[in-house]
């Protein structure tokens, strides 16, 4: 699909994700639905499934899942017109979705750091720790099991339950345990 | 760079860091380009258990903040450790390593996703990944539960906060910031009120 992107628009676009990066408390992945409403039911800048094969792929690829951002920016951008255009579209989503969280993080980080010692800092960073640790393992519940419980899903919650227990008693390295999903998973075993 | 001074070779005692910026960003490129569907669980592996530049107890410390920031969570907790080694230039070469080369290699992805997307052997390969990443996740989970050991609420106070959190957000799929402001806050404040009593 083709779009057209004025200056105002670009400017739009980054201002949109200069708001989001504010919001995006648990990830950049949280403010996803919004994404999607801006770039593909409200602007037209990008296709359906232009969308999800941009979150599909950021997931797959090794690295944070923020990258799924960069690639909405540069499909935007080659909608737009060709690569420059991709090139200013993913720089204009990543600077958007990083900068305002980054330096806010930066700064609390600092001021935490030096304050270490004051009751409050001590009691929110030790608080959390139960809450942080258990967020954990209910993300990983939630991956396992998506957004339903379906019993042929069988296979998948084995192997996930497995490679907990593996990871947690033993120190093998986790490409190995990668790379046995990725096989069980091309034979169809799960 | 040339205004640092050169690093000291690591005596015993003293706990190992990162020797250089390009050692911290290296270092970083390396985690994230592991870390297919999450890179948590191999910074915990390689920051905490192999090179040892932080504590289990720091570890979760850190992740605490970098969870209640708004931003990518593995990002913040890269420009926090970068930080807390080499001020803002260290935060910097974490966020640049940790972003950099995977950016890459996703748009590379992308290029050749057409081509595969239909490709059953494919998919399967992916939901299989999919499956021992969630499984990395739960396991860094449950391996970190070793630092509460020493937590001032008591074993038993931290294990009925990990429930009503794990329950409220696996099953009951209440958003996140209700659950971080409810029972994140009550956590807070109960610290709160122990560290005070003592």
């Amino acid at each position: 699909m083709t779009a057209t992107l004025s200056a105002a628009d670009w400017a739009s676009f980054f201002l949109h994700y200069l708001v989001l990066s504010l919001l995006s408390i648990g990830g950049a992945i949280t403010t996803a639905p919004d994404m999607h409403r801006y770039l593909v039911d409200e602007q037209h800048w990008l296709s359906d499934a232009q969308f999800t094969a941009s979150v599909a792929i950021a997931q797959a690829a090794p690295g944070p899942n923020v990258l799924f951002v960069a690639l909405l920016g540069w499909n935007v951008g080659l909608n737009a017109g060709g690569l420059g255009m991709a090139a200013l579209g993913l720089s204009l989503a990543m600077v958007g979705i990083l900068l305002p969280s980054a330096t806010l993080t930066y700064l609390a980080a600092n001021w935490g750091h030096r304050n270490r010692e004051l009751r409050a800092v001590r009691a929110f960073k030790q608080g959390m720790a139960p809450v942080v640790i258990a967020l954990l393992v209910a993300t990983g519940w939630i991956l396992a099991t998506g957004s339903r419980y379906d019993p042929v899903d069988w296979p998948l919650w084995l192997l996930a339950g497995l490679t907990a227990l593996i990871v947690w008693r033993t120190r093998i390295h986790l490409l190995w345990l990668l790379g046995a999903g990725a096989l069980a998973g091309a034979l169809g075993w799960v | 760079m040339s205004s640092l001074p050169p690093a000291p070779a690591a005596a015993p005692d003293e706990p190992p860091r990162p020797r250089s910026l390009s050692d911290l960003f290296f270092s970083f490129t390396w985690l994230a380009l592991q870390g297919f569907g999450g890179v948590l669980a191999v910074v915990q592996r390689e920051l905490v258990e192999k090179k040892r530049w932080m504590t289990r107890e720091e570890f979760v410390e850190e992740w605490a903040v970098a969870q209640i920031m708004p931003g990518p969570n593995v990002v913040n907790l890269s420009l926090m450790i970068g930080s807390r080694y080499f001020g803002l230039r260290g935060a910097l070469a974490a966020l640049a390593g940790m972003l950099a080369l995977p950016l890459v290699v996703v748009l590379a992805l992308g290029l050749v996703y057409a081509q595969f997307a239909g490709n059953e052997q494919v998919a399967g390969a992916l939901r299989g990944m999919g499956a021992v990443a969630a499984g990395l996740i739960a396991a860094t989970g449950i391996k970190l539960t070793a630092a509460l050991k020493k937590h001032p609420l008591g074993l038993p106070a931290c294990v009925g906060l990990g429930a009503a959190t794990f329950a409220g957000i696996a099953l009951l799929r209440w958003p996140l910031a209700w659950v971080l402001l409810g029972v994140g806050g009550a956590a807070c404040v109960l610290t709160w009120r122990r560290l005070g009593a003592k």
